[in-house]
């Protein structure tokens, strides 16, 4: 079974298309990097798989099924996250505040609640971390946290958004391998949304890139070439190898580099 | 000082209150709505004084603007944040409002000074069962809906995916305060407010990174404060509502002694 299934997807928020008839099967256990200039659609297909947006037309299908509000197959680490490395509360805490979150009543986890925080904190490397308040953790160590309150509730499929963002080089490197060794062990799917292929190289299994409404969905060689991305872009594009890196340039400058400067 | 009726019924009075404002305080501070607290209790005012003007207990007047308050905050959410002026003015105008109901209603002018800053020794024995039972729901309310507003306010983002109402969290939080802000007026007054809500909770975060830990700190420190300053004030016969916020000042300056240490010992 597909673990994600999209079947003549378009996807539009307010009154702008953001993909238009997309189809795209992923396979349970592979590891997606999900590429596109800003703009092209990342988190707006991230929400729907988790189905916080309905598709205007085609259908999704999460191991077969309807994507659900909250669906508990899969994960999530959302991209933009308030305040919250100015916390002065432990890792533990903001962990534990995704147990069961959104049912009302008292915040207590009861002896599975602490089981399930402690496997998440235990899968990710970040026991002790969880201890120390989270306004003292770095960037990398911050999104360890994290990932294990994605990690909550054992999901068959984790939505990563844009988890290397803001992080150094040397830090990128180090959550990448957290997020392969987990996906190893736990045997699950991740969609991880990025700017950049490079950090990424050697772990994906496939791409998905997105562009002008349209996507591709292939090995690396496949989807990262000259023709493919110029369709997507709609613009002319070349595509480097250099020592075993991938340099994707428009005819106006470096593609990757100017999505940073939008970030900015 | 126990001997005398209106000393126990402050002690139990202050007791109620410290713990709601506390335990309400420390969310109030974790989501960074100290300023909210403040605004919510001056917005009681005008409420409290045209109670008076009407024959009415001054307590339901302050509790049913500053929960209006509360709501209207709560449906603003995100447009508020900025909004300082717009808010200040709000807040001068009510005082201002209170100021000219006060003016039409002469004979109450000790009034405006316990509403201002406090009377915690005047609370009558009818004033402090409507306290309790208030209190009590006002607990009861928070920890109905703690889940969640621990959820949302530590990550408002995955919350909302998760299915969480931001909005609705906001306004019923915000409710919770508005009643806790009318309980805190009895005691401090609607212009210390600050020294009850903000003050405990503030030194608490400083204290413990574990929230539950934090919660308790909060209302304990709240109590302490309370308790310590109207024994003062029985000693020293100074106002209550002075002491309390000098000892909510003191505690708060005293969680900055163990990183001011290792600079003493540096120098």
């Amino acid at each position: 079974m597909s673990a994600v299934e999209l079947e003549n997807l378009t996807l539009t928020r307010g009154r702008r298309t953001i993909l238009s008839n997309v189809t795209a099967g992923i396979g349970e256990g592979e590891f997606i990097g999900v590429f596109g200039p800003n703009g092209a659609g990342k988190t707006t297909l991230l929400h729907a798989i988790l189905g916080l947006l309905a598709p205007a037309s085609g259908t999704i299908r999460v191991f077969g099924k309807p994507p659900g509000n909250g669906s508990a197959l899969a994960g999530y680490l959302p991209q933009k996250r308030s305040a919250i490395g100015d916390l002065r509360l432990r890792g533990w805490d903001l962990v534990a505040s995704a147990y069961e979150g959104h049912r009302w009543g008292p915040p207590v986890l009861g002896a599975r609640g602490r089981e399930e925080v402690a496997w998440a904190l235990e899968t990710v490397e970040a026991r002790a971390l969880a201890e120390r308040p989270l306004s003292q953790l770095s960037g990398g160590e911050l999104q360890r946290i994290l990932l294990a309150q994605a990690l909550l509730g054992k999901p068959k499929l984790l939505l990563l958004d844009e988890p290397l963002i803001s992080l150094d080089p040397r830090y990128q490197q180090a959550v990448v391998e957290l997020i392969k060794r987990v996906q190893s062990a736990l045997g699950i799917t991740v969609l991880l949304t990025a700017h950049e292929l490079n950090p990424l190289l050697g772990f994906m299994d496939r791409v998905l890139y997105l562009g002008h409404g349209r996507a591709a969905l292939g090995t690396t060689e496949e989807v990262i070439t000259s023709e493919v991305l110029s369709r997507l872009y709609d613009a002319p594009i070349e595509v480097l190898r250099l020592n075993g890196r991938l340099i994707v340039v428009a005819a106006h400058g470096e593609v990757e580099a100017e999505a940073h400067r939008h970030d900015a | 000082m126990l001997e005398y009726d209106f000393m126990r019924t402050a002690f139990e009075a202050g007791t109620v209150v410290a713990i709601v404002a506390g335990a309400v305080g420390y969310f109030l501070v974790l989501r960074n709505l100290a300023f909210a607290g403040h605004a919510l209790s001056h917005v009681g005012f005008a409420g409290a004084t045209g109670a008076v003007l009407l024959g009415v207990a001054p307590f339901w007047g302050l509790i049913a603007f500053t929960v209006a308050g509360g709501i209207g905050m709560g449906l603003l959410g995100d447009q508020l944040r900025g909004r300082d002026i717009a808010v200040g003015i709000m807040l001068s105008l009510s005082l201002g409002l209170g100021v000219l109901f006060l003016h039409l209603y002469t004979t109450y002018a000790t009034q405006a000074s316990s509403l201002l800053f406090g009377n915690v020794l005047g609370v009558s024995p009818e004033n402090l069962w409507d306290m309790l039972v208030l209190g009590a729901i006002t607990l009861a309310s928070l920890t109905a809906i703690a889940r969640p507003l621990i959820f949302a306010t530590l990550d408002p983002e995955l919350a909302e995916a998760k299915g969480v109402s931001l909005r609705l969290i906001a306004v019923l939080f915000l409710i919770i305060v508005a009643v806790a802000v009318a309980e805190a007026v009895q005691v401090v007054g609607i212009l210390l407010v600050f020294a009850l809500m903000v003050g405990p909770a503030a030194a608490a975060l400083r204290c413990t990174t574990r929230l539950k830990t934090g919660v308790a700190l909060s209302a304990i420190f709240a109590v302490a404060e309370t308790w310590a300053g109207i024994a003062l004030a029985y000693v020293t016969d100074w106002p209550p509502s002075f002491w309390i916020t000098l000892l909510s000042s003191v505690v708060y300056g005293l969680t900055f002694l163990p990183s001011l240490l290792p600079l003493a010992a540096r120098a």
